[in-house]
């Protein structure tokens, strides 16, 4: 799957521009279709919807309620029962901070708040440069690891809040950060 | 059939019962505020642990079948102790304002506290940030009260087929609403009031406007009537302690007047003037179809119950145009008040206050629809649910319960027993066939005690039909037709029925259609609690009420006639146009 955090993938024509709407919701009516009737088919076709689009605006959730005869509601319940899916646009780089249980007791909430204070903004907010989006996650299922940091699709363990700083400006950098890593 | 032993009574229930079912069958109570009967268990509030021997830990009773030589224990102290944490914790995230609750009579949440001897709240809980919803004209949703018991969520989703509301979020966040964080008037809700009738606590309500009502009644330059609706008689005395089903049409009437009402009028009359205008729209449309061969809107659909107009707009509007024109009773009620009956009096229009009780909801946004006016002046000024007059009366200190039973007021208070069972569902049905087949054979409608069986009672679509013969000459042109009707209650039921008419086309003339389960009488503006043995009830009340009149059929009535004669002139005639009808729109969902 692509990367959790693409604002768009790159249209089929080879070139670099960015692909249409009209392409995009025609990309999505392909998801709806290959999902609708399969039972338990609602997740991955958000999960799809999520990755075209980069996130999961009120016109896709309609068009995914009603290609799936299920209500807004009840789409809108799902999409925002999951901390994975959002109805806001992410910046370039999402950090999620898991405070999982295991994560939680070893620290997670301090290394979250050294965020928050880092990047300037709260839990579901996107930095004004769209560079970060800071949110919270359930168990990443590495709790042997916690407390863990996913950014975009790299796992970071043990991770200590006085690092925290000097990881944020290393990505800004577009380098590779120091320190335990791994690929999810 | 199973073996079960519960708190050491042996008993036989059929397989795949809850232990919530078996307990019922041998009188034990096991509280539950979440579930609904014919509706699959959710175990959403836990209230209902109990002690199965050999489970690890104590089972919901609700959504736990029954397995062969099961042991149960509903009272041992370790169910009593942890039923009573689940409700200390529940009441310990919830806004327990008790005394200025809507629901503080008949809240099931302090009901239970009570029963299970809850005396203090030991937990010092979060409690949600307050968010008050009322934004449509019908309901109020307070989230600070929800217990997220997801009652709501069943009877918006699987009884009306609606789904407006869902759990948003999760956890202590979650919010049992609409999309997005939308109030209720940015989706497409009916405003039936289901969800505020099977609530358990204060989280949704009718908004209320006892306080503009009693503003009118104390205005001394204000001509303020009421009609009551037919189905409000069967259910009042409910909150005066009253068994389902009495009947208390006189003692209804006694208190209205007593409440200091100008005029005590029925909705009932103008029940038996849509029957005239309604049955003249139909064969209209027999004769466009049958003599003409022209084109038009069939089946047609019955329009007295707001909540499936609203349903029609939002979700079939390819059925607007099959949708009768006729007002709801409620609104001919006031647009007759501000017309003929003003002029009677000699009052202005402007004058005259028309208030409602109604068993509903919806019909408070009905009534402020725009288009229901008659030359800018609103038909109906404030509309009361069943439950907001209950609580008039006794703010009033009127001891209902003592009240002499009174007669309506003329000249809109005289109704047939037609009218009367616009209550129940198959009703509108019922009365409409008693008019029309007379109307075209002279003869009286040939079936038992007046009364069409197959389209009576709780099954959700129901359909008779009827062969028409030895008519009149006007109306040869339908002299062996079939005559086919359905009838459906309940928006989920009709939903089905709908879809079904789109895939196969409709062999039916004319469909009636209520909103809430079981008709007005399982409104969402009457007391609670409603389930199906109380809709019965209440229906058999309601035809006793029509079975106890001489007059039975709306083209009787000779207060009706007289309406006519003296002013309307004649069914779907051009004062009837004007007032009486109305049309329908498309909203996007």
């Amino acid at each position: 799957m692509t990367s959790l955090s693409v604002t768009a993938a790159p249209c089929s024509c080879a070139c670099s521009c960015e692909p249409s709407e009209a392409e995009l919701f025609a990309r999505l009516d392909e998801v709806i279709n290959d999902y609708h009737e399969k039972p338990g088919g609602l997740i991955p076709a958000l999960q799809t919807a999520q990755s075209i689009f980069g996130y999961l605006p009120e016109t896709v959730i309609r068009r995914i309620a009603d290609g799936f005869g299920k209500t807004v509601s009840e789409v809108a319940g799902v999409v925002t029962f999951y901390s994975f899916f959002t109805l806001h646009p992410r910046g370039k780089n999402l950090v999620r901070v898991c405070l999982g249980t295991a994560c939680y007791v070893r620290g997670g909430k301090e290394v979250l708040d050294a965020f928050r204070k880092k990047l300037e903004i709260d839990v579901g907010e996107t930095t004004p440069d769209r560079q970060f989006s800071l949110e919270v996650g359930r168990c990443f299922g590495a709790c042997g690891m916690a407390p863990v940091v996913m950014v975009n699709e790299t796992v970071y363990q043990r991770v200590k809040p006085a690092r925290v700083g000097e990881m944020v400006n290393q990505i800004m950098a577009g380098a590779a950060v120091a320190g335990e890593k791994e690929h999810a | 059939m199973i073996n079960v032993t519960i708190n050491s009574q042996k008993i036989q229930v059929p397989e795949g019962s809850s232990i919530l079912q078996a307990a019922r069958q041998i009188g034990v109570t096991i509280p539950t505020l979440c579930n609904l009967e014919k509706r699959e268990a959710i175990g959403a509030c836990r209230v209902c642990l109990v002690e199965v021997e050999g489970a690890r830990t104590l089972q919901a009773a609700c959504s736990t079948p029954v397995h062969e030589g099961i042991i149960v224990r509903t009272n041992s102290t370790l169910a009593r102790a942890a039923r009573r944490q689940v409700l200390e914790m529940l009441l310990s995230e919830h806004d327990g304002n008790c005394p200025t609750c809507d629901r503080s009579l008949d809240c099931e949440l302090r009901a239970l506290a009570d029963e299970m001897g809850v005396s203090r709240v030991p937990f010092e809980g979060l409690r949600a940030k307050r968010h008050i919803d009322d934004s449509t004209p019908a309901l109020v949703r307070d989230n600070s009260k929800c217990i997220k018991c997801r009652r709501c969520v069943t009877v918006c989703g699987e009884v009306q087929g609606v789904g407006a509301l869902f759990p948003q979020g999760r956890g202590f966040q979650t919010v049992i609403g609409p999309a997005f964080m939308r109030d209720l008037d940015g989706v497409a809700c009916v405003q039936c009031g289901q969800c505020a009738a099977i609530c358990p606590v204060g989280a949704i309500v009718e908004k209320s406007c006892i306080p503009e009502v009693w503003k009118a009644i104390e205005n001394p330059k204000l001509h303020v009537i009421v009609q009551t609706a037919p189905a409000i008689r069967a259910a009042l005395g409910e909150a005066f302690g009253y068994e389902p089903g009495t009947r208390v049409t006189g003692k209804m009437a006694a208190a209205l007047r007593r409440l200091g009402f100008d005029g005590v009028f029925d909705t009932n009359f103008t029940a038996d003037l849509t029957i005239l205008e309604e049955g003249t729209e139909l064969l209209t449309r027999l004769k466009t179809a049958l003599v003409d061969k022209q084109p038009v809107a069939l089946p047609l659909f019955t329009s007295c119950s707001p909540g499936w107009i609203n349903f029609a707009e939002f979700y079939f509007p390819q059925f607007l145009p099959n949708i009768s024109t006729c007002k709801s009773p409620q609104q001919m009620f006031g647009a007759v008040a501000k017309s003929y009956y003003a002029q009677k009096i000699g009052r202005k229009p402007e004058e005259i206050v028309v208030v409602s009780v109604m068993p509903c909801t919806a019909k408070k946004f009905e009534a402020q629809r725009p288009e229901m006016n008659v030359n800018g002046v609103r038909d109906v000024d404030f509309v009361l649910t069943t439950r907001e007059l209950a609580r008039m009366i006794r703010e009033a200190g009127i001891d209902f319960n003592a009240l002499p039973d009174e007669q309506m007021d003329a000249p809109l208070g005289l109704s047939s027993g037609a009218a009367d069972i616009f209550a129940n569902t198959g009703g509108v049905m019922e009365a409409a066939l008693r008019t029309a087949y007379e109307i075209v054979t002279g003869r009286e409608l040939p079936v038992a005690n007046l009364h069409v069986t197959a389209i009576a009672g709780l099954g959700g679509v129901k359909e008779a039909a009827l062969t028409i013969t030895g008519t009149k000459p006007e109306w040869s042109f339908l002299e062996g037709v079939e005559l086919k009707v359905a009838v459906s209650h309940g928006l989920g039921n009709t939903r089905r029925l709908l879809e079904h008419i789109k895939a196969h086309g409709s062999p039916y003339h004319f469909i009636e259609v209520m909103t809430c389960p079981g008709g007005c009488i399982g409104g969402g503006g009457q007391p609670r609690f409603t389930d199906d043995s109380v809709r019965l009830k209440r229906i058999a009340a309601i035809y006793s009420e029509d079975e106890s009149k001489k007059m039975r059929k709306s083209h009787e009535n000779p207060d009706v006639q007289t309406l006519y004669k003296e002013f309307l002139v004649k069914p779907l005639g051009e004062k009837s146009h004007h007032l009486l009808h109305t049309h329908y729109k498309h909203k996007a969902k």
